[in-house]
């Protein structure tokens, strides 16, 4: 390192110049590849709805994702307290309404979960739903965004109800931060597979269990995971808290779907 | 333009007699964290590789301009704004794992080999042998990312890039997968045993006592 390097004025053009260059690659490189992430974001949403809706078998491609997600699902907004549709809050904003977004930390769009039962304080008042219609056009399932803690953080899922709104179709677990092998089993398709028949409600209360040593028979109770009882209960609140009155019980109640 | 050995050493070099992992003890810590599957080291290892030959590449080209007081802080720059550059492409083309690799692509940024090679090697030789060496470094690591996410991922899950070796017990089969092996710290054993048996066929690398 020579010493006629260390003048000031060149020191500071140097690094001027080295800044001016990376910014331009990188917001070249953030602004240029935007469109493609958030086709990809949008896709990998779509594709966990298909999969919880039971048609993710049909779809290979990515351009069949897309085209199944616009024939059979329909995004609707759910007011969590009256159980009726709403219209979408987001509407006129441009960005698609994200119920675990901005507006579930919002005191004027969220509530306060007395307890935190599954594990977070506060949730949006209004949530997505999605009906999911069969080839004639009418609802065969709906499904609900369900989201609680685990033994490490926040799982986030996917339950696909029948048109009666009482009995389980699918659980899909699509982003947490479980053990891989122990919790991260949730994710296993052959313990997904558990969840189909599954009955949510007893004589009108929340029935659902996820326990160990699961009767032949027993349809409101799933075989938690071995090696994982902190996950398996995690899942067992996340439904209890969600099936009930100040979940989605008005609105499986109300069974808007069916007017 | 050095000649063909000096090539050949700045880019094979690196993977078992300079090896960066084994040899200097350093990018332990990305190691030890995406090695569960064979996949995302396979993706962790091209950035990597990517990030180093490039920030080697430029920080070479304008070493004769970079002023010794910031030296640091200019390659820094680089380094960062490559390694935003790859993880926006990841975040395009492949999205499904550069979420499994969540902040770790992030973190290459700290990652000890690409600073270590930037100023150790980019800082003091010509473009096209830096560009090498860093190549050469990336194989280094991505080596030992590979032989690591092989055995992890077979113990652990009874699979190699997905597809199923050894079926295990929950989907019907006889092997039961081995639960140490699947979290992160197991690692430390394989790096461990790794370097142990560079070490056993290569007694040159063992330090000397104090």
């Amino acid at each position: 390192m020579s010493a006629k390097k260390e003048t000031l004025g060149k020191t500071v053009g140097i690094v001027v110049a080295v800044c001016l260059a990376c910014s331009i690659v990188v917001s070249g490189a953030a602004v240029g590849l935007r469109s493609l992430q958030n086709t990809n974001a949008a896709l990998d949403k779509q594709s966990n709805i298909l999969k919880a809706a039971g048609l993710a078998g049909e779809a290979v491609s990515k351009s069949d994702i897309a085209k199944i997600y616009d024939e059979r699902v329909e995004e609707k907004f759910v007011n969590l307290e009256t159980g009726e549709y709403v219209a979408n809050p987001a509407q006129g904003t441009g960005k698609p309404y994200d119920m675990y977004g901005k507006v579930s930390k919002d005191p004027s769009s969220s509530v306060q979960v007395e307890g935190a039962p599954a594990g977070f304080n506060r949730r949006a008042k209004v949530a997505n739903v999605y009906h999911i219609k069969d080839e004639q056009g009418a609802v065969s399932r709906i499904i609900l965004p369900v989201h609680g803690s685990g033994l490490w953080d926040l799982m986030y899922g996917l339950l696909a109800v029948d048109n009666d709104g009482k009995t389980v179709r699918e659980l899909i677990y699509y982003q947490h931060k479980e053990t891989p092998g122990l919790g991260g089993e949730i994710q296993n398709p052959a313990w997904q597979a558990k969840w189909d028949g599954i009955k949510l409600f007893k004589d009108g209360a929340v029935a659902v269990e996820v326990k160990k040593g699961v009767k032949p028979g027993d349809e409101y109770a799933v075989d938690g995971l071995s090696g994982a009882t902190l996950t398996s209960n995690g899942v067992e609140n996340t439904l209890v808290y969600w099936m009930g009155e100040d979940g989605f019980g008005p609105y499986l109640k109300n069974q808007s779907w069916k007017s | 333009m050095a000649d063909v050995k000096e090539m050949k050493k700045a880019l094979f070099g690196p993977i078992i007699d300079s090896n960066p992992i084994a040899l200097h003890v350093l990018g332990i810590c990305s190691a030890l964290a995406i090695t569960t599957k064979l996949e995302t080291a396979l993706v962790m290892s091209l950035a990597l590789t990517t990030v180093c030959a490039f920030s080697n590449l430029f920080i070479s080209l304008i070493r004769n301009q970079i002023p010794s007081s910031v030296r640091i802080i200019i390659q820094m720059t680089i380094i960062a704004s490559l390694v935003i550059v790859v993880d926006q492409v990841l975040k395009a083309y492949s999205y499904e794992i550069s979420k499994q690799l969540s902040v770790f692509v992030g973190l290459i940024i700290t990652n000890c080999i690409v600073m270590g090679r930037a100023e150790a090697y980019a800082m003091k030789s010509p473009p096209g042998m830096s560009f090498l060496d860093g190549i050469g470094n990336g194989l280094g690591y991505s080596f030992v990312l590979i032989v690591i996410g092989t055995i992890k991922e077979l113990a652990g899950f009874g699979t190699i890039l997905g597809f199923e070796i050894l079926p295990l017990v929950q989907n019907g089969g006889w092997y039961q997968g081995n639960g140490l092996l699947i979290l992160p710290f197991s690692s430390f054993f394989l790096i461990g045993g790794l370097i142990w048996f560079i070490r056993t066929i290569r007694p040159e690398q063992v330090e000397p006592k104090e």
